[in-house]
């Protein structure tokens, strides 16, 4: 087995919310991410669902280094890519890039598109007028438009046509991972997709690995390789997107699975549901809580374990 | 047969661009809703959805104008009512839930005071029996403490408790028909199949008919009976939404069902392209003539 391109070792952040007395005593910390380990391999897209607030972003930022770690490791290619021996901002932006959810938010509308995706061509060492023009131009046409559109400003162009410029600034430097956050929920049901697609397309072309940070398991079970489910800052369940969907062991997984409205399964069965009650249970030990009632995130959690319960499929138990 | 409840009847409405110029954004619109159905209109943004319920609860403002058309609600023409008449039909026999129930809400008032209003205006109720009322219809709407929720005000809850808040005020004076627009876009999938379902069984148990509007199929077909499938300021095709899910039969509608991943498709039949709505219709103008489809293959064009 070829090493993982990414690490993620028990993976801890850490927010302090309210300021406490002198001496920082009886701050309360919010544990936004709670000892989460795992892996990335090359040309692997990896998802990462779960509700808002449970920890998915902030996940991606320590791994985009936008956010340092309380604790824990983060690897790329067997070198450390958060605290102390990390690489420099430039070193990172060579190896990660993100796609941001919200194309309209995400593009500087003062920026010609020549020039956004021209600046960290330049800051990253290209000289030479034509071969950063040759590039902007392969990369243009990658994402499916065309050289011309270079000299137009954002406020020219669709939302879709606009997520496509956000990948391609993504993509310039020529990342090996691509940390996708909510890639299409910001756009409308026609466009999402012909950015799908694209994003398939380009992983296919490219060799990227895809970090996807998702709420919709539609989207999901369609792009995966692997899924990670988290809840309250840590890991519930992972596996390939068949075990995910098609076994999900943990109640929370069921949960987000049953939640989604499927017009298929909404045309089957009568009621809505919103819990799967048949969960299978292992010997001498529960699950943790199955998200009907949310757990206190300022104390961390009882010591629970992810077990595994299949080739790569793994299910995180209370302790006995 | 019963009369319908709300009755579109061939709605033309348009930006008023100076004084002659005129953008048409609904091309002739009509539906009709029976009492107690539930009604979806999907479509992308843009195909005039929301413009459509606007017009029903009377809320188009200049430049947006009604140019012809009916509204019939219980076979009053709400176009030609005089805007006293509307006031009071709106919020009491019409109620309207938005997306955003973080900006439809009033923050500098506690969520009891907003729902009691709606028993003091429309049943001349006293504030202190309004009051009582609205802890009544918070508890209605399953929100655990009620009467500690009432005395809150918008900001310290959550976005799914706040969607509830808008439905107890919505429902709160047992309305005839319930437009929700978008009304769960803005929130987390199992918050989404919460707020979905309290929608559909209390306008079950109401006798309410409701005018939904997503552009998510999957929302709609767990709520509704019948669908439109708007376009471009059309309605392209219409139809029982079971039938509409098996059988689609306008190009557009087609695009949209094979557009988004399906879940289980990929267990089933593995990774399928998706389906790119644009190369389906090659010219989007064009599609604007094309023919309305009506259920059960009577086709006939859109008048």
């Amino acid at each position: 087995m070829t090493a993982p391109l990414l690490q993620v070792d028990d993976l801890h952040v850490r927010f302090p919310i309210s300021g406490g007395g002198l001496l920082g005593r009886g701050r309360r910390m919010l544990h936004a991410v709670n000892g989460i380990s795992f892996s990335l391999a090359k040309g692997e897209c990896l998802s990462i669902v779960g509700e808002s607030g449970c920890g998915k972003s902030t996940t991606a930022l320590s791994i985009l280094g936008l956010q340092e770690p309380t604790e824990g490791m983060i690897r790329y290619r067997g070198l450390p890519l958060a605290g102390p021996g990390a690489p420099g901002r430039m070193q990172r932006a060579k190896a990660v890039q993100m796609v941001f959810q919200d194309p309209y938010a995400s593009l500087n509308p003062r920026q010609s598109v020549r020039s956004s995706l021209a600046a960290p061509l330049r800051l990253h060492g290209f000289t030479a007028g034509s071969e950063i023009d040759g590039r902007i131009e392969v990369m243009l046409k990658n994402v499916g438009l065309t050289p011309e559109h270079a000299n137009r400003y954002p406020h020219e162009f669709s939302g879709g046509q606009r997520q496509r410029i956000g990948i391609a600034r993504a993509l310039i430097l020529e990342p090996e991972i691509v940390v996708l956050d909510e890639p299409v929920s910001a756009l409308d049901v026609s466009i999402r997709a012909q950015i799908i697609n694209l994003l398939l397309d380009l992983q296919e072309k490219l060799g990227l690995s895809y970090l996807m940070i998702s709420h919709d398991l539609s989207v999901v079970e369609h792009m995966s390789d692997r899924v990670l489910v988290m809840y309250f800052g840590q890991i519930v369940e992972e596996g390939g997107w068949r075990e995910i969907f098609e076994a999900p062991a943990h109640p929370y997984t069921r949960r987000l699975i049953a939640a989604i409205p499927d017009p298929e399964k909404a045309l089957n069965t009568a009621e809505l549901q919103d819990c799967v009650s048949d969960v299978p249970q292992f010997a001498g030990r529960s699950f943790i809580s199955d998200g009907s009632t949310a757990p206190d995130v300022f104390t961390a959690p009882a010591p629970s374990e992810l077990v595994e319960i299949g080739a790569s499929h793994k299910v995180r138990l209370a302790s006995a | 047969m019963t009369a319908p409840l709300l009755d579109i009847r061939s709605l033309h409405l348009g930006v008023a661009l100076g004084r002659s110029a005129h953008h048409p954004l609904l091309k002739g619109v009509s539906f009709q809703i029976m009492p107690g159905e539930a009604y979806g209109l999907v479509g992308e943004s843009g195909s005039g959805k929301s413009v459509t319920s606007l017009a029903v609860m009377g809320l188009l403002k200049r430049p947006l104008a009604v140019s012809s058309g009916e509204i019939l609600f219980k076979g009053q023409n709400l176009l030609t009512l005089p805007k006293r008449e509307m006031r009071r039909l709106r919020g009491n026999r019409i109620a309207m839930i938005f997306q955003e129930p973080m900006t439809a809400l009033n923050p500098l008032s506690t969520v009891g005071r907003q729902i009691a209003e709606m028993f003091v205006l429309h049943q001349d109720k006293s504030w202190n029996e309004a009051q009582k009322l609205a802890i009544d219809a918070l508890a209605s709407v399953r929100v655990p403490n009620p009467d500690r929720r009432a005395k809150n005000y918008p900001h310290q809850m959550s976005g799914g408790l706040r969607q509830r808040v808008m439905i107890a005020m919505a429902l709160a004076c047992n309305p005839d028909l319930l437009i929700a627009d978008e009304p769960t876009t803005a929130l987390d999938v199992t918050v989404q199949a919460e707020v979905l379902r309290l929608i559909k069984e209390l306008c079950a148990e109401r006798g309410t008919a409701v005018l939904f509007i997503s552009h998510d199929l999957g929302v709609i077909a767990s709520i509704c009976q019948r669908v439109g499938v708007m376009y471009a300021g059309c309605l392209v095709e219409e139809n029982e939404t079971r039938a509409l899910f098996d059988t689609p039969r306008h190009d557009y509608t087609k695009g949209l069902l094979g557009a988004l991943p399906r879940l289980g498709s990929r267990s089933q039949h593995g990774r399928q392209r998706l389906v790119d709505i644009d190369s389906i219709i090659a010219d989007r103008s064009k599609l604007t003539e094309t023919r309305f489809i009506a259920p059960r293959g009577i086709e006939g064009s859109q008048p």
